[in-house]
């Protein structure tokens, strides 16, 4: 019996990790499709033969999963003034694992009601004003929900002297109240709002999502997938009282749709002549692009770097790659036969321009002030010019030819000197996907899950600044 | 401290201006008073002020400039505040807001003209400020 099942339901695979918790290994892992309309148990089910075809049978202390089936948490996020509140809710949901279906800021329309009500989000949450600021953008908000003839989760987090009319005018709903996501100007309190989406999490969407037939056979359905990454990424940064972490980090995971970036760092400014401006950043922050990916996304990397760019890092003819843009726009199953062929240097190039603006949009920026006592400078978001480690995680990264040549893609290059990527990192690799497994065991074994993650995460080399550009 | 007269300032220093002590001055005078202050430092944008007051249902916006460019860093504050939902709210100038000496009832007039309800000259005391607010957001 201790052994420990980590179960991670995809939108297309669902993952299985066996953990023997004595030797502190992995012992065997296996995957199997998932269609959007098949039960979600049966997917599993193949898995677990598949998984018991490596292991043998073996008996499980516990069964613990993620999930991101079914399009993950679909989230919508209001608030007031986007740089503000609206901004401070899209990182809670994002940090939280969500997908951002919608952002509102100011009041609601009618157009915005009819979008609400045409695909309803699984949760909704409500922001605006600093306490004892704005109240009429949550009123107004939450007394045009209530028109709606649907209902969902809320959760309530802005200006907390909204908090009693809003709650009266949602009566119907199920809501939740939670502190401010910006108590006062400027300061980011988002933490308690998203342990908030993970209770919902498990107590509505898993039931929403046909997971709770899968019920009987775990002991609990954790978290959303792409929480459980970040929790990862955390606990390997921070490490806990018994087991050192490795620093600060970046993540980055270029799947078929979005682009993900996480990074464990502060991105506090270095230099006395910075001034920082707008919204505190949170200490483990996810972004998450969902016009880059190397599928379903392509034309959304194209139309940032340009055809041209891809084709000259893919060795590719601008006819050529035309041609792949639009294949891929209609087969998305389409993967290369070879390491070297065409649509592998395609990919690789795809990948590139993935990493190159996912890092770029994540990271924090300065602007030049000239100031007649000399030049100075107002940084916003992160500065992650020190960040010395990069992990890579999902397929099209593990099945890269020359992954450093893509990594190189999220270093500060003199080309864009204003965004403070970093300067050089060692490349790890997630190699047998195992990062949101051990997110979840973490839950129970955060040591164990530590000492596998530093030992499971292949070291690829180093890059630095200025090896290519 | 005075008790808290429920009244919310945003405060700041405008444009690329960098003097970073007449604001905590105000700050802490404005709070002695009995304002509730939000002061956003130096360097601050016209948006963010802006920003800071919807989200804070501010009262009044004080602005000061002590570098010279106080004109050319205000124009236009006005016009924006009135597309962001903020018209009529109550706005002050005050510090060094232009260059030199130039003759102060000028200048006066051309912050009233390009929206300022009151403006201050160099020198002007915090307290004489304090008397001005509570008198236009009608504390006693
Ligand atoms: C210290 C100082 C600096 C320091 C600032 C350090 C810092 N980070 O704070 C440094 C060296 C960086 C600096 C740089 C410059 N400075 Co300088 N600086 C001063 C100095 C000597 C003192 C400022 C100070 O802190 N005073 C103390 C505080 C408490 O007073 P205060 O700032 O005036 O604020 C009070 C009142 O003005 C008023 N007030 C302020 N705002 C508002 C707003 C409202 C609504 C109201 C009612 C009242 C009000 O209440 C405050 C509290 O009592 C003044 C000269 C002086 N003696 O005032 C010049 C002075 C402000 N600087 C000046 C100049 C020109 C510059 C530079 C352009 C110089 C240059 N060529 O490099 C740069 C500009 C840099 C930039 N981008 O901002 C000029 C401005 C002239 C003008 N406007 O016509 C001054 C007046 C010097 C002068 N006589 O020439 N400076």
């Amino acid at each position: 019996m201790h052994y420990a099942l980590l179960i991670d339901f995809g939108s297309t695979f669902t993952k299985v990790t066996a953990v023997d918790l004595i030797s502190e290994e992995i012992v065997g892992t296996a995957s199997a499709f998932t269609t959007v309309d098949s039960d979600i148990g049966t997917g599993l089910n193949v898995a677990l033969d598949r998984l018991r075809r490596v292991t043998g049978d073996i008996a499980f202390e516990f069964k613990s999963a993620c999930s991101s089936a079914a399009g993950g948490l679909r989230m919508m996020v209001s608030g007031l003034v986007p740089e503000l509140t609206a901004e401070a809710a899209r990182l809670a949901a994002l940090g939280a694992g969500a997908r951002i279906t919608r952002l509102f800021t100011h009041e609601l329309t009618r157009r915005d009601l009819i979008a609400i009500e045409a695909d309803p989000p699984d949760i909704f949450l409500m922001t605006g004003g600093t306490d004892g600021g704005n109240r009429a953008c949550m009123e107004k908000n939450a007394e045009k929900l209530r028109s709606l003839s649907v209902q969902f989760p809320i959760i309530l987090a802005g200006n907390r002297q909204a908090i009693d009319a809003c709650e009266d005018a949602l009566a119907d709903f199920p809501v939740t109240v939670c502190p401010n996501v910006m108590p006062s100007f400027g300061v980011l309190n988002i933490e308690p709002v998203q342990r908030e989406i993970r209770d919902l999490f498990l107590k509505h969407i898993v039931n929403a999502r046909g997971l709770s037939k899968t019920k009987e056979i775990l002991s609990d359905i954790l978290m959303p997938t792409p929480s459980a990454i970040l929790s990862a990424m955390k606990l390997l940064a921070d490490g806990t009282e018994k087991e050192t972490g490795i620093g600060e980090l970046m993540g980055i995971d270029v799947g078929g749709a979005t682009t993900d970036v996480y990074t464990i760092a502060r991105g506090e400014p270095v230099d006395m002549n910075v001034i920082c401006k707008g919204l505190d950043e949170p200490y483990a922050k996810r972004t998450v692009e969902g016009d880059i990916g190397m599928r379903y996304s392509v034309a959304g990397i194209v139309s940032e770097v340009g055809q041209s760019w891809i084709s000259e890092r893919s060795g590719l003819t601008a006819d050529d790659c035309a041609t792949y843009i639009s294949e891929l726009s209609d087969d998305k199953s389409k993967v290369p036969l070879t390491h070297d062929d065409a649509l592998a240097r395609f990919d690789h190039a795809l990948a590139s321009g993935a990493v190159e603006i996912a890092t770029r949009r994540h990271a924090g920026v300065l602007e030049e002030a000239f100031t007649t006592s000399g030049l100075i400078y107002v940084q916003t978001g992160k500065d992650l010019r020190s960040v010395r480690q990069i992990i890579f995680t999902g397929g099209s990264f593990i099945h890269a030819q020359s992954p450093l040549d893509i990594a190189r893609h999220a270093l500060y290059t003199e080309r864009y000197p204003m965004s403070l990527r970093p300067k050089q990192a060692t490349v790890l690799r997630d190699d047998r996907y195992i990062l949101s497994a051990m997110g979840v065991l973490a839950e129970r074994e955060k040591d164990i899950a530590l000492r596998i993650i530093k030992r499971e995460l292949v070291p690829l080399g180093d890059i630095s600044l200025g090896d290519d550009s | 401290m005075e008790q808290g007269n429920g009244k919310k300032l945003v405060i700041g220093v405008i444009g690329a201006d960098v003097h970073a002590v007449g604001i905590r001055i105000l700050e802490y005078a404005f709070r002695e008073a009995g304002f509730d202050v939000t002061n956003l430092g130096v360097m601050v944008s016209q948006e963010e002020f802006i920003g800071a007051a919807l989200e804070t249902a501010a009262d009044a916006i004080v602005i000061s400039s002590l570098y010279g460019h106080g004109e050319l860093d205000c124009r236009g504050m006005r016009d924006k505040m009135d597309e962001a939902g903020l018209d009529g709210l109550l706005l002050y100038v005050g510090g060094n807001i232009v260059v030199g000496k130039q003759d102060f009832v000028d200048v006066e007039k051309r912050f009233h003209e390009m929206g300022f309800d009151r403006v201050f000259p160099p020198g002007t005391p915090p307290e004489e400020t304090i008397y001005y607010l509570k008198k236009d957001l009608g504390v006693d």
